[in-house]
């Protein structure tokens, strides 16, 4: 069991400088994030594209705002949980207790959801069979790769992991990759290499075909796949792969009491609390009148949700406001020697 | 006003005056039109607002980008006639656009 000042349900740039509006004011925090790296959307969605309206940065990509963002919070060293998601909250006394898919739990006054519009889970196939097969033959991800040893493998997909994994297990599997158009947008040295194996026969393209069905009883024979033109293909397979990228769930958020307005929690805009006292939105799951889905949103309600995280978090202590251009305190906390 | 004609897995038609400059997602969404879900918002990072277009119409939209294609990649169930409705505008000559809106978004 952890006892801290606040609990950060998620690491994207709203959660990330929650940390520093936290840290500034001498409370500790925990942060927990289902994806396994920080950075949320900004680093799964769009790490190399340049976002322009963040103040006093002309242009910054998503992975540049994220690497700025953990330098910035540097000197409080948080805990971040990854690959695990928050299951439960319950209140147990006048504190939040917070159980984890991994049965960690925490006991705060002050949880912060920072969840941007959810978690995210793989994409999986579209067919109806394929959830009979999910984690038995089919996978959307790879654990341990030995198990395709002398397999036959489909691969679906067009980006960096469909053709990553295809090069890597065309090494000791005998791999089909399957793709719905002919571009593929994952790295072209690696499409380059995947291509001239194709040439020397050592693993099979199939392009704007998707998958139709799957036959089998207990484990997969083969599938079925079509393309625009309704031409159909059997291929014998023993295990699928699919890499559709990630899609974003709400996941047990909606269960946890909190006033909704479609996938986005409601909240007020002097604290960014919800209907739960010690209960903070903030970023893109947040909504209040105006609400603009932008990053410098997210900066802002972490400053205010803060301050009430404080209030709660050292009921005896008062607040006080300060600059951290002339706060010796501020200044100490952030490692830096007061002249 | 441009009317654009929304049609749901089960044949549900909705047809809403969508204001020029507006994308095909926004007049969805603003008219609580179910079947677009838009979970980014509009930025072409998720592809929840995935819609088919009949190709008397497909051919008389701006080509999709390379990164709307690449979402589209992503979407639930693609076609050929795939397109993210965030990045259709709405224009005058696009008055009397028909979407259809996949069975689901996720």
């Amino acid at each position: 069991m952890i006892k801290t000042d606040v609990l950060i349900i998620g690491a994207g740039p709203a959660g990330l400088f929650a940390i520093h509006q936290l840290g500034i004011k001498g409370l500790n925090c925990h942060v927990v994030d289902n994806l396994d790296k920080v950075g949320g959307q900004c680093i799964e969605l769009y790490p190399d594209k340049p976002i322009y309206d963040i103040p006093a940065i002309p242009a910054c990509t998503g992975k540049e705002l994220t690497n700025n963002l953990l330098k910035q919070i540097e000197p409080f060293k948080t805990n971040f949980y990854l690959n695990e998601r928050v299951q439960q909250v319950t209140k147990e006394n006048s504190e939040w207790k917070i159980k984890t898919n991994k049965n960690k739990i925490f006991i705060t006054p002050n949880i912060i959801i920072a969840g941007g519009v959810g978690s995210f889970e793989p994409r999986k196939l579209s067919v109806k069979s394929a959830e009979k097969y999910e984690n038995h033959n089919i996978f959307y991800s790879v654990n341990d790769k030995n198990k395709f040893k002398g397999k036959k493998v489909t691969i679906f997909g067009g980006g960096d992991s469909a053709l990553d994994w295809t090069l890597e297990l065309s090494k000791i599997a005998n791999v089909t990759l399957i793709h719905r158009r002919d571009e593929f947008r994952g790295a072209p040295h690696t499409l380059n290499e995947i291509k001239k194996l194709e040439k020397e026969g050592k693993l099979a393209i199939k392009t704007k075909y998707q998958i139709d069905s799957i036959e089998g009883d207990k484990d997969i024979k083969s599938i079925i796949i079509k393309n625009d033109k309704e031409k159909t293909v059997k291929i014998s397979t023993d295990y699928i792969l699919g890499f559709f990228g990630l899609i974003m769930q709400l996941g047990p958020i909606a269960e946890w009491g909190l006033n909704m307005n479609k996938k986005t929690i409601t909240v007020n805009t002097e604290n960014f609390e919800t209907n739960k006292k010690g209960i903070f939105a903030i970023g893109d799951i947040c909504s209040y009148p105006g609400k603009e889905r932008l990053i410098l949103s997210g900066f802002h309600e972490a400053a205010l949700a803060s301050v009430e995280c404080f209030k709660r978090a050292k009921p005896n202590e008062k607040y006080r406001f300060q600059f951290t251009t002339s706060s010796k305190e501020i200044q100490e906390r952030l490692g830096y020697k007061p002249k | 006003m441009p009317k654009i004609t929304y049609i749901d897995s089960s044949g549900n038609k909705k047809i809403i005056e969508v204001s020029k400059g507006l994308s095909v997602m926004e007049g969805a969404v603003q008219n609580n039109v179910p079947g677009i879900d838009a979970d980014c918002g509009g930025g072409m990072a998720c592809a929840t607002c995935h819609v088919y277009v009949k190709e008397n119409w497909f051919n008389k939209l701006q080509k999709a980008e390379d990164g709307e294609q690449d979402m589209i990649d992503m979407a639930f169930e693609p076609k050929k006639n795939s397109r993210l409705s965030c990045q259709i505008i709405v224009t005058d000559e696009l008055d009397g656009l028909v979407v259809n809106t996949p069975t689901k978004q996720i």
